[in-house]
């Protein structure tokens, strides 16, 4: 869990979310590039937060990989990313 | 001159082609799920488009991540605009504004 609670706690930190799902997929993509032992290279994030307001999917993203910035390549080989606002998150249900 | 650099070989041909995708692999075998995921796509909205296999070569691999400021392969761009990647890409077909987005660039889409 230690890359993932580094994920937690930076995004906590920069973006304040409201909600912040990290989901761990490594086990998905066992055996392929990038995959590694111990898991952990490969994640799934939804991030609900107000910081998203008036940003488009790409400058959204780019914060993200901004605050991994260093984690990105290696030793996450992966993210997948879902960025909504409150008001989004909350017609989309 | 050969002070051409590889950023400036990834500005013309993103410039120079309509649908152009940076993968890994090529579209009859991609190399990774994003990148069969996106090819997908555009095959799903019936898109001719052209694709670089970044695995071939280290210097675009590493080059069209500084020139998008993107960390991540694939990298989708239409008429010289970087759409995204795969999530956004996904996202946007599912909503429909990719085929929205392709017809107001004048990009035949068949579906």
């Amino acid at each position: 869990m230690r890359i993932a609670q580094t994920i937690r706690t930076r995004l906590e930190q920069s973006l304040a979310p409201e909600r912040l799902e990290i989901i761990d997929e490594s086990h998905r993509h066992a055996g392929h590039s990038g995959a590694s032992p111990s898991g952990e290279t490969h994640f799934s994030l939804v991030i609900v937060t107000g910081a998203f307001a008036g940003k488009n999917r790409v400058a959204r993203h780019r914060m993200i990989y901004e605050i991994l910035d260093d984690l990105m390549n290696a030793p996450i080989h992966a993210l997948t990313l879902s960025t909504l606002t409150p008001d989004e998150a909350a017609s989309a249900q | 001159m050969s002070d051409i650099t590889i950023l400036d070989e990834i500005k013309n041909a993103v410039d120079s082609t309509d649908v152009l995708l940076f993968m890994k692999g090529s579209p009859q075998f991609p190399q990774c799920g994003f990148s069969s995921t996106v090819c997908q796509i555009l095959n799903h909205l019936g898109l001719e488009f052209k694709s670089v296999d970044v695995l071939q070569n280290a210097e675009i691999r590493d080059g069209i991540k500084q020139f998008s400021s993107w960390p991540t392969i694939p990298q989708l761009y239409v008429k010289g605009e970087f759409i995204g990647g795969c999530d956004i890409v996904r996202e946007m077909f599912e909503s429909g504004e990719l085929a929205e987005y392709l017809t107001s660039k004048g990009v035949t889409v068949s579906s």
